[in-house]
């Protein structure tokens, strides 16, 4: 077998791709001669809002497939989607009263996120490789519940709001303020920082606890670190674009296929394909059907879907060889 | 006299009603191999997670050199220590060179940047083990043998001078459990008086032809502690395995041991399958 392919290849390729993802995205849109205003003002932010939810989401997966041992991990089937969704509902619902919900919106998602993963750390026996069915079950179980609280809360709060709120449990690009952008882009970053800053300890960890401590690592330091920052992102991506499915699955998968499992490549790798990813998903839901717009959920989740299943069946046919 | 490079004192430990250490006490001795037996559920796995500091005992202590395991960074223990678990979980497409490298994490800064100094001693604990043809092949296709041997080569690569092993000949043929021990001897003897070895095994013979001293355990605790061939009884194979054993000694003085037959009947009150009465 070849040699890896070196990490300023492989981000110097990503790079391009996604500069080449905004172009097509800033080019076509439901104007056949947009002027440069549409394309400033509205095509610019919901592009920008794509690339920073779809970086968010490829982060997150790769984190969380480390920290929990196990590829098949993802923030949305494992139910931290759901409870940021149902942090980020909260604060809505209680926005009307405390105002700034540029802020009030991203911090609860990220609280919510870090409920849900603390749940999931619980049931599924606090540290280290739980079965992937225990994890499974306590996710679909845990966003069963979630959706359920979240259209108890809207409904109580105005159901004039239904509509909208199906779009956000689907997964859809809103436009927000460039407040929450610049929001947005800081808990990303915050969240990718730790993410790279650790990547070396991920290696480590994602062979067990016990094998990393064995080389040095701190591991429920580590642990912690990376847990709330993975919270973060993804209440990050949540509180912008509420459930888009599978993209923190299907782009550290692509990414590992393509260039290996190493966390320090595979992290920021992730992130730059994953904004590629959801960019150009949105830019086909929102162009497809034009002047109607597709949820660009529904698009990750037709990827996404039938590759979690053909995944899942590979590791259980692993368990029984 | 210097401090024991490690040394337990009064270990003892229980897994809910299940009492898995029993006041051990151990001691390694400077450029010795120390190779622990004992049957199933004897509390080696244990006293090894103990030993290495991931898991705290109920009662006891452990010192690495003099100082107590307890106050140590990971990092600084990981940098006097190496373990070779049984077996190593490997969820991810990792590469044998990248597992192996992964030995050089407590000498590396934050990031991992390995050096050409880490390199190079990646590629010699490679070629050491003859992993070299496997360098570049993936972990889970490996057999159970040369997965143990890439455990090996990464504790090499972390070039610390104490070392605990975990059955780590369990799944190699003869030629590789007898070269497992004859490399573990070589590495000892690199470095006179700096470096010990504690090694777990269920082979008996192996174990007690490249031992030092031999640790026998049965039920937490230790049940003798010496050469090879004072150990390694008829009486105490009976007493500890439950199998009566012809114990022997060869023109060098060396143990032999025969297994003749198990008294699990009469120990355990279950026995191998019979024949069939044919009609």
């Amino acid at each position: 077998m070849s040699r890896r392919v070196p990490l300023p290849v492989v981000l110097a390729v990503l790079g391009a791709l996604l500069a080449l993802a905004a172009g097509v995205s800033l080019a076509f849109g439901s104007a056949e001669q947009p002027s440069a205003e549409i394309i400033l003002q509205i095509r610019l932010p919901r592009v920008l809002l794509g690339a920073l939810v779809g970086a968010g989401l490829g982060t997150a997966g790769a984190l969380l497939q480390a920290l929990l041992q196990n590829p098949l991990a993802d923030p949305f089937v494992l139910g931290i989607s759901g409870g940021a969704a149902l942090g980020g509902v909260a604060a809505l619902g209680l926005g009307g009263a405390l105002g700034a919900a540029s802020l009030s919106v991203p911090l609860c998602a990220f609280l919510g996120a870090l409920a849900a993963t603390g749940l999931l750390y619980a049931i599924a026996g606090g540290s280290g490789r739980a079965p992937a069915h225990t994890l499974l079950l306590t996710g679909v179980i845990f966003n069963a519940f979630a959706s359920s609280l979240i259209v108890f809360v809207t409904s109580a709060v105005d159901l004039s709001r239904v509509a909208g709120l199906f779009l956000w449990l689907i997964g859809s690009i809103r436009l927000v303020d460039s407040w929450m952008i610049g929001g947005v882009a800081l808990l990303l970053a915050t969240g990718l920082a730790v993410g790279l800053r650790d990547a070396y300890a991920l290696n480590l960890l994602s062979q067990g606890d016990e094998s990393a401590s064995h080389l040095g690592v701190d591991v429920p330091r580590v642990r912690r670190r990376v847990l709330i920052a993975t919270a973060l992102v993804i209440g990050a991506a949540v509180a912008v674009s509420g459930l888009v499915g599978f993209v923190g699955l299907i782009v550290p998968h692509l990414v590992r296929l393509t260039v290996g499992p190493d966390h320090r490549t595979l992290v920021p790798a992730s992130a730059l394909l994953g904004a590629s990813f959801v960019m150009l998903a949105d830019t086909l839901a929102r162009t497809l059907l034009a002047p109607n717009e597709l949820p660009v959920g529904a698009f990750t989740s037709l990827i996404g879907g039938p590759l979690f299943l053909w995944l899942l069946r590979r590791e259980l046919r692993g368990l029984l060889a | 006299m210097s401090a024991a490079p490690l040394e337990a004192r009064g270990l003892s430990h229980r897994f809910g009603a299940l009492q898995v250490l029993d006041r051990v006490d151990l001691a390694l001795a400077p450029g010795r191999l120390l190779v622990v037996l004992g049957p199933n559920g004897a509390g080696k796995t244990t006293l090894l997670r103990v030993l290495s500091g991931v898991l705290a005992s109920d009662a006891g202590s452990v010192s690495l050199r003099g100082a107590p395991l307890a106050g140590q960074s990971r990092r600084a223990i990981a940098r006097a220590l190496a373990v070779v678990p049984q077996e190593l979980p490997v969820p991810f497409p990792f590469r044998v060179r990248e597992l192996v490298a992964m030995g050089r994490a407590p000498w590396l800064g934050m990031l991992g940047h390995e050096g050409p100094d880490d390199r190079a001693l990646v590629g010699a604990a490679l070629d050491e083990l003859g992993l070299a043809p496997f360098a570049e092949r993936t972990y889970d296709t490996l057999s159970g043998g040369e997965k143990q041997r890439v455990l090996l080569a990464r504790a090499r690569a972390q070039a610390a001078d104490l070392l605990l092993l975990d059955e780590p000949t369990a799944h190699m043929d003869l030629g590789h459990r007898v070269h497992t021990f004859e490399w573990l001897r070589a590495w000892l003897a690199q470095r006179g008086e700096a470096r010990a070895a504690l090694l777990v095994t269920h082979d008996l013979q192996l174990g007690a032809r490249f031992a030092d001293q031999v640790l026998l355990m049965d039920g937490g605790r230790v049940v003798a502690h010496g050469e090879p061939a004072e150990v390694l009884t008829r009486e105490r194979v009976a007493e500890v395995y439950a199998v009566e054993a012809d114990v022997s000694r060869d023109a060098h003085g060396r143990v032999v041991i025969v297994a003749e037959r198990s008294r699990f009947e009469q120990r355990f009150g279950y026995s191998p399958g019979r024949d069939e009465p044919r009609s």
